[in-house]
């Protein structure tokens, strides 16, 4: 019990928690750019531009379809090779932004494919173009049905940073290994730990999300 | 990138192999775990309703790699699991999760009458159930379903961490003894898009399908 | 019908994806960096980045309690550059044995000072300066483990953990050729994985072992050495002039002294271990 208490020692959780804040921000970087960047191309695949729509599209199933990991060891290891340089941090930001806005414009895809076509059309003969019907009617609506995925998909993102610990981002998951294989004795409480910390921060934004859907709907 | 494949084949053919193995065990097992899970929390029964609600709250809350971690330097001190299995029984628990919610999800949306009326037609819970909702929720969950065998798939190169013999293990290997990072990381993808895009366009015609 | 068009798809999608590859390959292996490029930018930028270890205690260790890294291969950095450029601040990047090579070579970092063994294989990617310490390859096993030397594993059935991207696990199918090698991503997680019974042994180098048999009393170092390890710090091929600027810093270091002074300070109170034997 006493070696059990030891290990949340303050110096430990400076630590750990150090890292959580690594965790929180390259997540939040991520999640920014990945939505801006995954709604557009979103909406370019939903709009069927000629070769346009098909490029996108192409290069969004293959993304979605490859491990996350595989992502991480090329952003860091192959985009170097053609002179592209980035740190840990960077590349990992880099790396959850491709293949999560993949993933979010599949979302918001399918999203806006939801939305009942006559709404499209009363709002085109009401004499807006395309690209207004778009804004002003069919995003908004389309949003508002997507906000469960969405949320969830960024609950994903923030447990997906863990899988950097393969190229040595200093985040948490990698500062609990590190602290238990200088200390044997806390592997126990690090996990623990590992399992608070994470389970705190997304089922914060889980509640978050499900507070905003339903004040959204009702 | 040929001689790189056939030189190193037994290798990305071992891997393949222990993908798929992983694969299909974690997808059996979680199917049957998330089947389990939804039923609890919509049994009328308040206490398994919250032991089912705990129990997907924690694992969808926790990433993978610590789950598979835990079973890997922890667990293993009791029982004696290799990485293989480390890795298989934290990509089961964690897929049950989500596979829970689909289908929990998938119940709810079947129409409450139907329920309703089945019950008052003398069916049983449990006959209602089985005979009247579920078979309706099957079909709606179809789609997801197969996304989150697409994700299952995909996660299962968490095995890498844990010496789990799979795909991405392979590439590591090959790669740190050739000292080449691009093709063996190329030809993994290669091996993980067979697996996964047809899966995923078979879900995506399905979705099209039912959405007509 | 619609089988065939997925799996249509499926198809088309991967050839397009092989040929994108390919393209993306070519102009990659033709790339020829012009000459010492790093030592001038050291010169000019007045850093250096080093790949160094993190989870090596006297080696390179991460201490928890200030987030620094620490051990002989850091202080040796930080010598080094001094005397490359008086000016120079040195900068670390924790790496792996399995991601050094490719960070070097990709220009993430300028040199590995990394627990590093100088071996044929290696010098056909890499430039090695002079050795700076002389390792050899042993055992590590559970205190109550009866396992004495490497032969002992020599069997069907045995698992020898090891670190992804070392030697040691190459090293290991000559040793002991039937038994099985479990390679982790780093050593933290091989450590653990012994700890766990993931593996009969662990193998790596004794400077290593020694390091993490020092505040663990359940590990034992088994077997003397049964390789010699000569470390080396690497630096990509297209720089010569910074090898020899790191052979020269480190013949100075020998010269005048300070060179013994880190040694001792870093394995003079480790059981089992003679400074002076691996800086000979």
């Amino acid at each position: 019990m006493q070696d059990f208490l030891q290990a949340y020692s303050w110096i430990n959780m400076r630590f750990l928690l150090t890292g959580l804040w690594v965790t929180i921000e390259v997540s939040v970087i991520s999640i920014i750019f990945s939505f801006i960047i995954g709604s557009i191309l979103g909406v370019i695949r939903y709009m069927k531009v000629k070769y346009l729509s098909a490029i996108v599209g192409f290069i969004i199933d293959m993304i979605r379809n490859l491990p996350l990991l595989l992502i991480i060891f090329f952003t860091y290891f192959a985009l170097p090779r053609i002179g592209v340089h980035f740190n840990v941090t960077v590349s990992t930001i880099v790396a959850m932004t491709i293949f999560e806005s993949a993933m979010l414009a599949e979302i918001v895809r399918s999203g806006i494919k939801a939305v009942p076509k006559g709404q499209l059309e009363g709002a085109l003969s009401n004499g807006l173009n395309f690209y207004q019907a778009l804004w002003h009617i069919l995003l908004p609506q389309a949003y508002k049905k997507m906000i469960p995925p969405i949320v969830s998909q960024f609950v994903s993102l923030i447990k997906d940073t863990s899988l950097a610990t393969i190229i040595m981002l200093p985040e948490v998951t990698f500062r609990a290994q590190t602290i238990y294989a200088q200390k044997p004795m806390e592997i126990i409480p690090m996990f623990l730990m590992l399992a608070i910390l994470y389970f705190i921060l997304n089922f914060t934004i889980s509640q978050i999300g499900s507070y905003i859907d339903r004040r959204m709907v009702s | 990138m040929w001689t790189l494949f056939t030189s190193h084949a037994s290798e990305f053919f071992t891997g393949f192999g222990w993908t798929i193995l992983s694969s299909v065990i974690a997808l059996i097992g979680s199917t049957i775990l998330g089947l389990g899970f939804a039923l609890l929390q919509i049994v009328p029964n308040r206490f398994a309703n919250i032991v089912g609600k705990i129990y997907i709250e924690v694992v969808r809350n926790i990433p993978l790699l610590v789950i598979t971690m835990f079973f890997y330097v922890v667990v293993a001190k009791v029982l004696n699991l290799n990485g293989f299995v480390s890795g298989t029984i934290g990509l089961t628990l964690y897929t049950s999760a989500f596979i829970a919610e689909t289908i929990r999800a998938g119940i709810n949306s079947v129409d409450s009458g139907q329920y309703e009326g089945a019950r008052s037609n003398g069916l049983s819970w449990w006959q209602a159930m089985r005979y009247v909702v579920l078979p309706q929720a099957i079909r709606l969950v179809i789609p997801p379903l197969g996304n989150q065998f697409v994700n299952l798939i995909k996660n299962s190169s968490v095995l890498a961490f844990v010496a789990g013999l799979d795909l991405m293990y392979q590439a590591n290997m090959i790669s740190q003894l050739t000292f080449d990072t691009f093709g063996p990381y190329i030809i993994v993808a290669i091996f993980y898009l067979i697996l996964t895009l047809p899966l995923s366009y078979y879900m995506r015609y399905l979705e099209n399908k039912t959405d007509r | 019908m619609q089988i065939k068009k997925v799996a249509g798809l499926t198809l088309g999608f991967l050839a397009a994806g092989l040929f994108v590859s390919g393209v993306a390959t070519s102009p990659v292996q033709a790339e020829t960096a012009a000459k010492n490029q790093t030592y001038d930018r050291i010169k000019k930028t007045h850093t250096m980045n080093w790949g160094v270890k993190g989870d090596t205690k006297l080696m390179g260790l991460t201490n928890i309690r200030t987030g620094k890294l620490e051990g002989f291969d850091i202080d040796m950095a930080k010598a080094i550059t001094k005397r490359i450029d008086p000016k120079a601040k040195p900068e670390l990047t924790q790496i792996t044995s399995g991601t050094r090579v490719p960070m070097l070579l990709n220009g993430n970092i300028d040199a590995i000072i990394a627990t590093m063994t100088i071996t044929p294989e290696r010098k056909k990617v890499v430039d090695f300066s002079e050795p700076y310490f002389n390792a050899g390859q042993a055992l590590m096993v559970m205190k109550k483990s009866d396992v004495k030397s490497i032969k002992d594993l020599n069997h069907k059935g045995a698992r020898i953990l090891g670190v992804q991207g070392s030697n040691s696990i190459e090293n290991v199918k000559k040793f002991a050729p039937k038994a099985k090698v479990v390679a982790l991503p780093d050593y933290a997680t091989a450590l653990t994985a012994l700890e766990s019974g993931q593996g009969d042994a662990l193998t790596t180098d004794n400077s290593i072992l020694y390091g993490m048999a020092v505040d663990n009393h359940n590990v034992k170092v088994v077997g003397g050495n049964f390789t010699t390890e000569p470390y080396g710090v690497a630096v990509d091929k297209a720089d010569p002039k910074l090898t020899k600027a790191i052979n020269k810093a480190i013949d100075e270091m020998k010269a005048d002294g300070s060179y013994d002074k880190l040694a001792k300070k870093w394995f003079n109170d480790v059981p089992g271990m003679n400074w002076k034997e691996v800086t000979e």
